[in-house]
């Protein structure tokens, strides 16, 4: 499942009750902002025309006390207005408040990726399984700039910091697959900082921690972080640097510039990651790739090469990363 | 029923000032024309003319930045240019309207041309200081350019650390040390402008016959003093610790990022106000003169600009009620926002009353004037939206926000600023404009404007992130319409570009006063001689002496 691609969607679907009542809360105060501001343009537009100059009108002054108009008319819109903050207000303060029986999600934002940590372990990049019917909270918080993790489904943001957690808790009550995003200006890749998030029936939710989840971890996480390192940007096809593709590599025979041929296998791959340097391909071109020696935690470079171990071409790769739930490798 | 005879009649706008009285040797313009006299100038006049070229061009490269930004947005997966260069193109572009035009745009030009003449001063009272803030300006303004020519800046125009100061790769310092520069130039105008509001009035001309212009850089200038010396401090603070590490934002150094976040909104807040209140001013000016009647509840007027200069120093926290701040401090910075929508409002339903019985002449000024009010109305409710703690949870950083602070900052300070150019146009140049052109322009900007920002509150709504190069799928069309209005937009600033320049040289010779407006600034010739007035201006007995008067001026002066 993917997120709604209707292109002329005009309103964001909403699955929870805060959600629902955050887009009551909106449209009550599109209805009073029209009725503040619909007669200051018709009367504009009625005096343009009515008063226009040479045109036969009373012009006579109407002898209103003008104290009086521009007291009420500043303190009634206020005072109308204000109805709105509370309402606001209320909302807010119940979404900072989650209840104490709330599942907890560690996440942690860095760029440019999302990582989720369920209460069982299993863990997932940028995509987030969820079972409805249960308040969950987000505890949150991120390993360099600041970031924010949003969930338009749910009508709710909060920023992730570098030094210090963050919760966004809610309870969905529908399922369905969403966009989640970063919001918070994070460099390059900020706006590819996301994902999906997929309610799913508690039921559901149980099975996925014990079949996918396992699975995600491996394949689709391997393809996030592919693309969070910069790895597709140049070994994608299309892309700009024309550097080897990646795709059914794993097990094949590679031919290396001092005559060596080597089998691709787990530990070669490693050793590429690490030292591109060494053991350089007959017939490449400049070297390019940057060393990933101390940029990639231990746990991180074996998921992806777990990842380009299943990687049999650049069309499976997508399939891996659109279907977590399912993935059948 | 006495006024709707010799009001509504069309021979009224004749002008009743004498036409140009002085020889053209006498007249600022052409007093002297070596390149040396601009550069070393210390007349308001031309020091103005200065700073009115400048923000010109860095408008243009504003736009086109602007320009880029519309182009790869019409595409999702970002396929026109690399997620870096949208990054670099937004970033100049905020940086670059914010702070080298939108700041000084309406104080720079018409502020230091139009406040001596309408308090009948010969100059400011420092006319050295005034040409010094304008060196100011251009060389932080070119040092800040420099990243661009080296590069090009990513950090969006808010600085935001530990993004800002350890994070990014790009030219970040040499952009900093500009804009910090920069800022001190607004000092110098603001505390050039209090002391002449205060001391250097023509006798007779007190506190409550000025101008609502003047009143508005007025308090203007009070945030300039005020705030600005806090994001100067803060930018010193963030080069140091990009420079050497210091800690005080990098948590990696034990420094708090959301510190510089309170730093920069504690100034850019209140910045908002000195986009906004002077374009108020500039309404306020040309509502009167083009319906011939006294601005409607003046006092209240003058109070409100004064009022917002002050709330407005509150209300900071409300750009940051997702940032972890404490909800307490979130109730009552959301509480605060909704007490400054009330001044701002009353701004509007006096202007909507002033015109009401007047004797309307839609000329483009007015025409600009009443678009202003339009955005400026739906780009402070909006702001309400925002202020409003549970939907600024969804709307916060989206493009919502992108299309409410274009409604406020377009609509109320470069329509302010276009309707002021073309009113004030002939006292500064002593040529008229084209009139038919000037219409067709404003039309065009204010339909371009809507077609481009408009569909931006939905696509906020339905939850686009803002700062994204690429984006769902679902989100193209309303992108692609917002692109399409920014031709129109587009076309509609060329014109008067045109236009206006090509009047220099072939437009009809001005006379002193051809609206019919009040205001000292009307009295002197067009253009003004060297010092203002060939003889002491008569101060009129009420401000706004329009032929139309209201019930008011009765009550508060009668
Ligand atoms: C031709 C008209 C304009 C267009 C098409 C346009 C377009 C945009 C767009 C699409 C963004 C969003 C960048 C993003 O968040 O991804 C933006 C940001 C911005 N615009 Fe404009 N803009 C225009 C005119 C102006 C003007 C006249 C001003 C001020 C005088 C202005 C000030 C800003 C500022 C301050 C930002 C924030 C930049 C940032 O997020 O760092 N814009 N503009
Ligand atoms: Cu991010």
């Amino acid at each position: 499942m993917t997120p709604s691609h209707d292109p002329l969607q005009l309103w964001p679907a909403a699955v929870s009750a805060t959600a629902t009542e955050t887009d009551l809360l909106i449209l009550a105060f599109t209805v009073l902002t029209l009725l503040l501001t619909v007669p200051v343009f018709v009367a504009i537009t009625y005096f343009a025309v009515r008063y226009r100059e040479g045109s036969e009108a009373n012009r006579s002054p109407s002898g209103i006390r003008s104290n009086l108009i521009e007291i009420s008319w500043m303190l009634i819109p206020f005072l109308l207005t204000l109805i709105f903050f509370v309402w606001g207000a209320r909302l807010y303060v119940h979404s900072k408040n989650p209840p104490p029986d709330a599942m907890v999600v560690e996440a942690i934002g860095r760029q440019w990726m999302w990582k989720f940590q369920h209460p069982t372990g299993q863990s997932e990049i940028n995509n987030l399984h969820l079972p409805i019917g249960q308040p969950i909270r987000l505890h949150i918080i991120s390993q360099d700039v600041i970031h924010a993790l949003y969930l338009p489904a749910v009508r709710l943001q909060v920023a992730a910091l570098p030094d210090r957690y963050t919760d966004l808790w809610f309870k969905a009550d529908k399922v369905g697959t969403y966009h989640l995003y970063c919001s918070e200006y994070c460099g390059t890749d900020h706006s590819v900082m996301g994902g999906e998030v997929t309610f799913m029936n508690p039921g559901d939710y149980q099975d996925w921690l014990t079949h996918a989840g396992a699975q995600q971890g491996k394949v689709a996480a391997g393809r996030a972080l592919y693309e969070a390192y910069g790895c597709a940007g140049c070994h994608e096809p299309g892309s700009a640097v024309k550097a080897p593709s990646l795709a059914g590599l794993y097990g094949s025979q590679v031919k290396l510039a001092d005559g060596r041929t080597v089998t691709a296998d787990e530990g070669w791959l490693r050793e590429k990651i690490l030292n591109p340097n060494g053991d350089r391909l007959a017939g490449g071109g400049k070297q390019m790739m940057p060393s990933f020696a101390g940029r990639i935690p231990a746990d991180e470079l074996t998921t992806l090469i777990d990842f380009l171990k299943s990687y049999a071409s650049p069309a499976a790769g997508k399939a891996a990363d659109a279907t977590p739930a399912g993935a059948t490798r | 029923m006495s006024a709707s005879g010799s009001i509504g009649g069309t021979a009224r706008r004749e002008p009743h000032a004498p036409e140009a009285t002085i020889g053209r040797k006498a007249d600022y313009l052409h007093a002297e024309s070596t390149l040396r006299s601009w550069f070393l100038t210390t007349d308001h006049k031309r020091i103005a003319l200065l700073y009115l070229a400048s923000i010109t061009g860095f408008f243009v490269i504003g736009a086109l930045a602007a320009g880029v930004v519309r182009l790869a947005l019409i595409v999702p997966n970002g396929a026109i240019m690399a997620n870096d260069t949208y990054n670099k193109a937004f970033t100049i572009h905020g940086v670059v309207m914010v702070w080298f035009f939108l700041i000084p745009s309406i104080p720079a030009t018409f502020g230091n041309f139009l406040i001596p003449l309408m308090i009948g001063a010969k100059d400011l009272a420092f006319p050295k200081l005034n040409l010094t803030s304008w060196y100011v300006f251009m060389a932080g303004a070119l040092f800040t350019l420099v990243s661009v020519v080296l590069g090009g800046v990513d950090t969006g125009w808010t600085f935001y650390a530990p993004l800002s100061t350890a994070f990014s790769n790009t030219w970040v310092l040499p952009a900093l040390i500009g804009v910090t520069i920069v800022g001190f130039s607004p000092i110098l105008t603001g505390l050039n402008f209090v002391v002449t509001i205060h001391t250097m009035r023509a006798p007779g001309m007190t506190w409550f016959k000025l101008p609502i212009f003047v009143w508005a850089h007025y308090a203007t200038s009070l945030i300039f003093l005020l705030a600005t010396p806090v994001i100067t401090t803060a930018l010193i603070l963030l080069i140091m610790e990009r420079a050497f590490h210091i800690g005080v934002f990098d948590p990696a150094y034990g420094g708090d990022p959301v510190l510089f976040q309170h730093l920069f909104w504690f100034y850019s807040h209140p910045a908002v106000y000195i986009m906004v209140l002077p374009g108020m001013g500039v309404i306020s000016e040309i509502v009167p003169a083009f319906a011939q009647k006294k601005l409607f509840g003046y006092r209240f007027v003058a109070y409100a600009s004064i009022g917002l200069a002050s709330v407005t120093f509150f209300v900071w926290g409300h750009h940051m009620f997702v940032n972890g701040q404490s909800d307490l401090a979130s109730l009552v910075f959301s509480a605060l926002s909704f007490a400054v929508a009330v001044p701002s409002a009353v701004k509007v339903y006096n202007w909507t009353a002033t015109i009401h019985k007047g004797a309307l002449r839609l000329d483009t000024p007015m025409l600009y004037a009443m678009g202003y009010i339009g955005l400026f109305v739906l780009g402070g409710l909006t702001g309400l939206y925002l202020a409003t703690l549970a939907i600024n949870q969804h709307i916060h950083a989206t493009y919502f926000v992108v299309a409410h602070f274009h409604y406020i900052m377009v609509g109320g300070t470069v329509l302010a600023f276009l309707g002021g150019l073309h009113f004030w146009w002939p006292k500064f140049t002593g040529r008229m404009y084209s009139e038919p052109w000037g219409r067709v322009s404003a039309l065009l900007i204010f339909l371009g404007f809507n077609v481009t920002f408009f569909p931006q509150f939905i696509l906020g709504y339905l939850g686009m992130p803002r700062r994204y190069a690429t984006y769902p799928a679902e989100f193209q069309l309303l992108n692609v319409l917002s692109s399409a209005g920014a031709t129109i937009l587009a076309a509609g600033y060329l014109f008067p570009m045109l236009y206006l320049v090509y009047s220099l040289w072939f437009g009809r010779k001005a006379p002193a006063n051809p609206w019919n407006a009040k205001g000292l600034e009307w009295e002197t010739s067009s253009p003004p001689p060297t010092h203002n007035f060939l003889s002491p201006p008569e101060v009129p007995r009420i401000p706004y002496d329009y032929p139309i008067q209201a019930q008011e001026s009765r009550d508060q002066h009668g």
